[in-house]
């Protein structure tokens, strides 16, 4: 960055809240023009909340963006257009049924005396894609189109309204070896003219291999920043983790007994790769890594929730055959999704409809639903759980995060599961209400339960597990099996591979 | 009592809504009713023993229908019982009432006293009885007195709406619950159709005709009705197997339903059945309620246990609160589909038999716009077409909302046209209600990112 000039990009002390969560606490950035600036950062950190603030996706609570040292307000992802920003997401935002060149101009067609000006627009989206080496014909419908291809578009339309500033999320998530090596060359292609691009990414070795300086994001504020030439992999990591280990997690004897719940050769399309990992009686096994490591898919794959590709899973040495959450259930799996209001709960129902649905087979008898039996039995787990709800006819949208949580892990207990696996058990929960639901899941492992644990957060991972076992791209890439000696570093190392 | 008067508001504002439309009616066909009951009779029977003694000379007359006939027996049956014995009762027209004045005036008799009902009174020949037959004296006329009560509330009235409503609402049964699962069915209407000529030509072609025993009728009209439940359940295997969306799954079985109807009944409606078959669409076996009023009560009352009470009902609502969490829960998503629709092919095929009984034919036009109808009546009471919400009971009434505004439009003069436009801004105002309620519901949920 020259000195005297202003940044092309300069965003300072932004905050934004939502209901409980503090997502950003004042985090600054700046960009000059032909930079690339990596964004890195735990899940959660922040990264993406702050791009959406910069696509006009969402208004910050306060804080101000200047562009080229002039100040804006970016209200609507129009008004970050016409800035000259362009966010490309990790979902695309194309029309699948549109063609390319349809997609380039979406929104700003070229047009004369009204009508749309095709010819044009493809003379241009021809140029375009002939600039960034793009072989696609303009008139190819974008879901026919393989994802870089699509991506290539999406740089396109970028380059069509002149974007000074370009934020990719994830770029690299879905390419091959050979379609990354094709995005670094247009981006530095890019790069030399002036245009300024954010990259966000989990792979530390693309951070090397093509931006120029790093900031990163830690709870929401910045944890540091540097040229990239100048730190080091172990010094990325350290900036990114560097979370206090603090006694937030209940003391627990662990009897381990024999193994209870196996999976072997686990694979799902590209998401989930031969995962295998077993998990004894009464042991709390965590799997971590970053945010599209396919924990959550091989987790559903185990449920029946999809249908695995290849793979086998076992419950004290019997072989399940799982074809559906019924299937899974039956034979005593529990799975407390990451979505708990899209997944867990039927939002517009009460608790105790929420609470009976996995229930109603014990809960019924001659086809009727037993509804005193059903009653005692969640007021039961309402004591027991210690679940704050007015009355058993409260509507669950109408919960807390952390109530809502204990709703669903309601609804597994009382069907007596002998696995239970947790997808991000403490999200959006309260610092309460998580330490209960830590207690619970010791109390779960001390019945003799197989619990597992999908989690981001290293020092719930590091806090809570017996073991752990860390994916990265739908592999396991590593297991822990002594986490009170292990460090975030080393997990992370784990999972950034 | 607050919140519990709250919440019946919230659950049943439709209930409200229909006792206001009821006090509405009612006040606009106030009218003047003519008095026909017993007790009128004998309050008649006392009068004329009062004004004119036990010696009088009356002479009774009515018009020759059911109810004035009956007033007519229990008048004679008072007066009698008070020491007078009428000259002679007439039941019939007017030229009846001139041949007895003649016959009078031939054996030289007197007359009295001329009572009867309110009809017969008005009649000419009484009311120039001085002019034409002066011989007989001049005869005091007595009608019963007349009385004050809306024509809507008359009890024919009300009876007639519930029978008219009644395959609508049968219908409505099998449609709450494929929208409470998130779906639509287009096909019922053409069903009602498919499942009435079936069962009358069944009846016809199979099992004798006019000579159809009971038992052979009801297995006639029960395989129209499987029928259609398995074309009811073929509709929600296209659902459920296929994906092909309920609003297409269905328009299209529609469509195959309608040709069937036309083709098997080559274009005719089909009669030639016996009396008896009737009885379900007109007869009234039960405290002069029709039986199919009956029927449309029971089956409410199974299907309100259905929802509440058993573990299906739980799993219909489930599964269209949240397809996913359902899923992930264990509940078989896709027999709930099915059997949701299977329900409603089924009491369209109920329907079908009803009407062809009420009409005692079977015509490929019957149940035409009949699904509109339905779902009309569905979503004014209340059921979401987004799924998950609903009540049986609502539906119900929803119909009921529908059968008194077209009942109360036709008492009240009003003409045809004019009634569609009603019946749409009603089904309006009715959506409008549950987006209101929605957002209000939605306001209260905190949003977290």
């Amino acid at each position: 960055m020259s000195e005297g000039a202003p940044a092309l990009l300069e965003m300072r002390g932004i905050v934004k809240s939502f209901p409980g969560v503090r997502a950003l606490r004042g985090v600054d950035l700046t960009l000059a023009g032909g930079e690339v600036l990596a964004l890195l950062g735990e899940n959660g950190a922040g990264k993406s909340t702050l791009m959406r603030i910069l696509g006009g996706a969402q208004q910050p609570d306060s804080g101000t963006i200047r562009l080229s040292g002039r100040e804006v307000d970016l209200r609507t992802p129009h008004d970050a257009q016409r800035a000259g920003v362009a966010v490309i997401y990790q979902e695309f935002n194309l029309v699948p049924a549109l063609t390319a060149a349809e997609n380039i101009f979406l929104g700003r067609e070229l047009s004369r005396f009204g009508f749309v000006a095709r010819r044009e627009q493809k003379r241009r989206a021809r140029e375009l894609f002939r600039r960034i080496g793009a072989e696609i014909h303009p008139d190819a419908l974008c879901r026919d189109l393989s994802i870089a291809q699509q991506q290539m578009v999406e740089i396109a339309k970028a380059l069509a309204f002149e974007a000074r500033i370009l934020v990719m999320d994830e770029p690299s998530a879905a390419l091959t070896v050979h379609e990354v090596e094709r995005l670094y060359a247009i981006i530095r292609d890019l790069k030399s003219h002036g245009i300024g691009i954010i990259y966000i990414s989990h792979r530390l070795e693309e951070i090397f291999a093509v931006c120029d300086r790093v900031t990163v994001l830690r709870d929401g504020a910045n944890a540091g920043e540097s040229p990239v030439a100048e730190i080091s992999r172990g010094g990325l990591i350290r900036l990114m983790v560097g979370r206090e280990l603090t006694d937030e997690f209940p003391k627990r004897d662990t009897v381990r007994g024999e193994v209870r719940f196996e999976v072997r050769g686990l694979s799902r399309g590209r998401a989930v790769r031969d995962v295998s990992f077993d998990v004894r009686r009464g042991e709390v096994l965590a799997i971590t890594g970053l945010i599209g490591a396919g924990r959550t898919e091989a987790m559903r794959a185990i449920f029946g929730a999809d249908i695995p590709d290849a793979g086998k899973v076992s419950l004290d040495g019997r072989a399940l055959s799982v074809g559906s959450p019924r299937d899974a259930i039956r034979a005593g799996i529990g799975f407390l999704t990451e979505d708990r209001k899209g997944q867990g709960l039927v939002l517009a129902h009460s608790v105790c409809q929420n609470f009976g649905l996995p229930n109603l087979g014990w809960l019924s008898r001659f086809g009727f639903v037993r509804r005193g039996v059903e009653r005692d039995a969640f007021a039961q787990k309402i004591d027991s759980l210690r679940i704050k709800v007015p009355n058993q006819e409260t509507v669950a949208g109408n919960l807390s995060g952390g109530n809502q949580q204990k709703v669903v892990l309601a609804k597994w207990l009382a069907r007596q599961c002998d696995v239970l696996i947790f997808d991000e058990p403490t999200r959006g929960v309260d610092v309460g209400a998580k330490y209960e639901i830590y207690q619970l899941i010791n109390e779960l492992a001390g019945q003799g339960k197989a619990i597992v644990i999908v989690s981001s957060e290293l020092p719930e991972v590091l806090g809570m597990a017996d073991r752990i076992v860390v994916m990265h791209e739908g592999r396991i890439t590593g297991e822990i099996d002594d986490p009170s000696h292990a460090t975030q570093e080393q997990i992370m190392e784990l999972a950034v591979a | 009592m607050n919140t519990f008067l709250r919440r019946f508001l919230f659950e049943y504002g439709m209930v409200v809504i229909l006792v206001l439309l009821c006090a509405f009616f009612s006040v606009v066909t106030w009218s003047e009713q003519p008095a026909t009951s017993d007790a009128a009779a004998r309050q008649l029977g006392r009068e004329i023993v009062a004004r004119f003694g036990k010696d009088a000379r009356v002479l009774l007359a009515v018009q020759d229908q059911a109810k004035e006939t009956a007033f007519l027996r229990a008048l004679e049956r008072q007066l009698v019982s008070l020491g007078v014995h009428p000259v002679e009762s007439i039941s019939g027209e007017p030229k009846d009432a001139r041949r007895v004045l003649q016959r009078q005036v031939a054996a030289g008799g007197k007359l009295d006293v001329v009572a009867g009902s309110d009809a017969a009174m008005s009649w000419l020949v009484f009311g120039e009885m001085g002019k034409d037959f002066p011989s007989l004296g001049s005869p005091h006329l007595v009608a019963a007195r007349r009385y004050m009560w809306p024509n809507f509330l008359k009890s024919d009235n009300l009876r007639n709406i519930a029978s008219q409503i009644a395959v609508i609402a049968i219908i409505a049964i099998g449609m709450t619950m494929v929208i409470i699962v998130g779906g639509i069915d287009l096909s019922v209407g053409s069903l009602v159709a498919v499942s009435a000529v079936l069962a009358a030509l069944l009846i016809r072609d199979l099992a004798g005709g006019v000579t159809a025993t009971p038992l052979a009728m009801i297995g006639c009209c029960t395989a129209a009705i499987l029928t259609c439940a398995l074309v009811g359940m073929f509709s929600g295997s296209m659902v459920t197997w296929f994906g092909v969306p309920p609003f297409i799954a269905t328009l299209a079985i529609m469509s195959v339903g309608n040709g069937l109807a036309f083709k098997i009944s080559k274009g005719e409606s089909v009669g030639n059945l016996p009396d008896s078959f009737v009885w379900l669409g007109s007869g009234a076996n039960f405290l002069g309620i029709p039986n199919s009023v009956v029927l449309m009560l029971f089956l409410y009352s199974a299907g309100h246990i259905l929802m509440s009470r058993m573990k299906i009902g739980r799993y219909l609502y489930a599964v269209g609160g949240n397809r996913e969490a359902a899923r992930l829960s264990g509940v078989p998503v896709m027999p709930v589909l099915i059997f949701a629709y299977t329900v409603s092919g089924l009491l369209a095929g109920l329907g079908g038999v009803i009407l062809a009984s009420e009409l005692k034919a079977g015509g490929p036009t019957y149940g035409q716009t009949y699904e509109l109808q339905v779902i009309s009546a569905v979503v004014i009471g209340g059921t979401s077409l987004s799924g998950g919400e609903g009540k049986m009971f609502r539906t119900l009434i929803g119909a009921f909302i529908m059968g008194v505004i077209k009942n109360g439009m036709n008492l009240t003069n009003v003409e045809a046209n004019t009634q569609k436009i009603v019946l749409g801004l009603v089904i309006l105002a009715a959506v409008l209600l549950d987006q209101l309620k929605h957002r209000g519901w939605g306001r209260r949920v905190p949003s977290e990112s």
